[in-house]
């Protein structure tokens, strides 16, 4: 039976070397640039018509547009407009690389904790520097919860900081954690069908009702990923 | 959900400590971690590039354009009712002026007919009057000359019978004023 994680390989395709920085092509980097190219398409093509009745096509491309744009309005106001072409971005990165990931012999890199964290990390800091910008050293009261006594504070504070720490870390753990166990699951089912002979039949349907399930994941997990970094902006502009 | 959380650092710092499961599992190959941050970075300001520049206008655009044409209708639309609002309003002032011109000429033209009316009734009155007055006074001229012609008649024949009677004539203004005693006592 082939080893269930054998498909998080990183396979360089194009050696590349950038002032001894390995930046070689891998499966990741091609999955990366699959998935700009995707959702390039996806909306330029889609918009292509202009239409004032918009099409199948153009109304997907409108919906996602809206739904941004309704998450950003509903969980940050009016003050994250200016952040919605990076929250866009975000959520389509990872709802087109969670998608795309599901296509059998692709690859999928939101898999892999270094990525997630990656972008996790912009996240956490970009908005620390928001927080900052828009109220300087006022922004560190963020830490101190409002109407507690002063000799709470000691204890508080410390639990306050250590989970404003912990976001990058619960954010790109999360979808790290679930596109790398849901993939597992269906390659682990994937390699009973074969040896199970008549009877794969029946892990071959656990793979149906997984794929399903993973489309939901895929979605769930970009949504999340994203509404969380609106959370967290809108934490940074508002403060409590 | 949220103990896995926790876990799943714990143990992923595990198996980095034990190289042999660090083998296993690929995402904790940091050999590899170099490229995947590149692309990473490359392909993810170049969707930032692209959504900023290209796609989000274009969709924005479409949505603009959409909520103008809507407003521009839903304007179009007032306007339309207002103007449909003055015309029906200047119909039915239209309408009641009508009727009221209606009413004025109907309300003229009866008062006219009515005076008409009233004048030649009095004219007729008035004539009728006038012939009445005028038709007694000849009655009354016929009756007086009648009573005249009694007088005489009555002076001649009682001139004649007074003759008969005692041989010679009575003098006319004599007999004239008996007849009128006469007269007299019987009115």
């Amino acid at each position: 039976m082939a080893n269930p994680l054998e498909q998080f390989t990183i396979k360089p395709l194009i050696d590349i070397q950038m002032g001894g920085i390995d930046a070689s092509l891998t499966n990741a980097g091609l999955a990366m640039v699959a998935t700009v190219v995707a959702i390039t398409a996806f909306l330029v093509l889609s918009m292509r018509g202009r239409a004032l009745v918009p099409g199948r096509w153009q109304s997907m491309a409108e919906l996602s547009y809206e739904f941004i744009a309704g998450m950003i309005r509903d969980n940050v106001g009016s003050e994250g407009r200016k952040f919605f072409p990076f929250i866009f971005s975000l959520f389509m990165f990872i709802l087109f690389a969670n998608l795309l990931g599901l296509l059998p012999y692709s690859f999928t890199f939101t898999s892999h904790i270094v990525v997630t964290f990656a972008m996790a990390l912009f996240v956490f800091l970009g908005v620390t520097l928001v927080g900052i910008a828009h109220h300087g050293l006022h922004f560190f009261s963020f830490f101190v919860p409002s109407g507690v006594p002063a000799v709470m504070l000691p204890l508080l504070v410390p639990i306050e900081i250590l989970s404003y720490l912990s976001r990058p870390l619960s954010l790109s753990i999360r979808l790290f954690a679930n596109m790398m166990a849901g993939h597992t699951m269906m390659k682990v089912f994937a390699g009973f069908i074969v040896p199970l002979g008549v009877a794969g039949i029946l892990p071959l349907g656990v793979d149906v009702l997984l794929t399903g399930f993973e489309l939901l994941v895929a979605f769930l997990q970009a949504y999340v990923f994203t509404v969380l970094t609106c959370l967290y902006l809108n934490d940074a502009i508002h403060l409590h | 959900m949220r103990i896995l959380l926790k876990t799943v650092p714990m143990l992923g710092l595990s198996l980095v400590a034990t190289p042999a499961f660090a083998a296993g599992l690929p995402q904790l190959d940091i050999a590899k971690f170099p490229p995947q941050l590149v692309w990473l970075v490359i392909t993810f300001t170049a969707l930032y590039v692209l959504m900023s520049r290209v796609a989000l206008p274009r969709i924005a655009n479409v949505l603009e354009e959409r909520q103008n044409k809507i407003d521009d209708n839903l304007s179009r639309a007032e306007d339309l009712k207002r103007s449909a609002k003055v015309a029906a309003e200047a119909y039915v002032k239209a309408i009641s002026d009508a009727r009221a011109k209606a009413h004025a000429s109907i309300r003229q033209v009866k008062e006219k007919a009515d005076a008409d009316a009233r004048t030649r009734q009095d004219d007729l009155n008035a004539k009728l009057k006038a012939d009445i007055a005028s038709s007694e006074k000849a009655i009354a001229t016929a009756r007086d000359e009648a009573l005249a012609g009694i007088k005489d008649v009555s002076t001649d024949v009682a001139g004649s019978v007074i003759e008969r009677l005692i041989g010679h004539k009575a003098k006319d203004d004599v007999v004239l004023d008996a007849i009128e005693a006469v007269l007299k006592d019987r009115a």
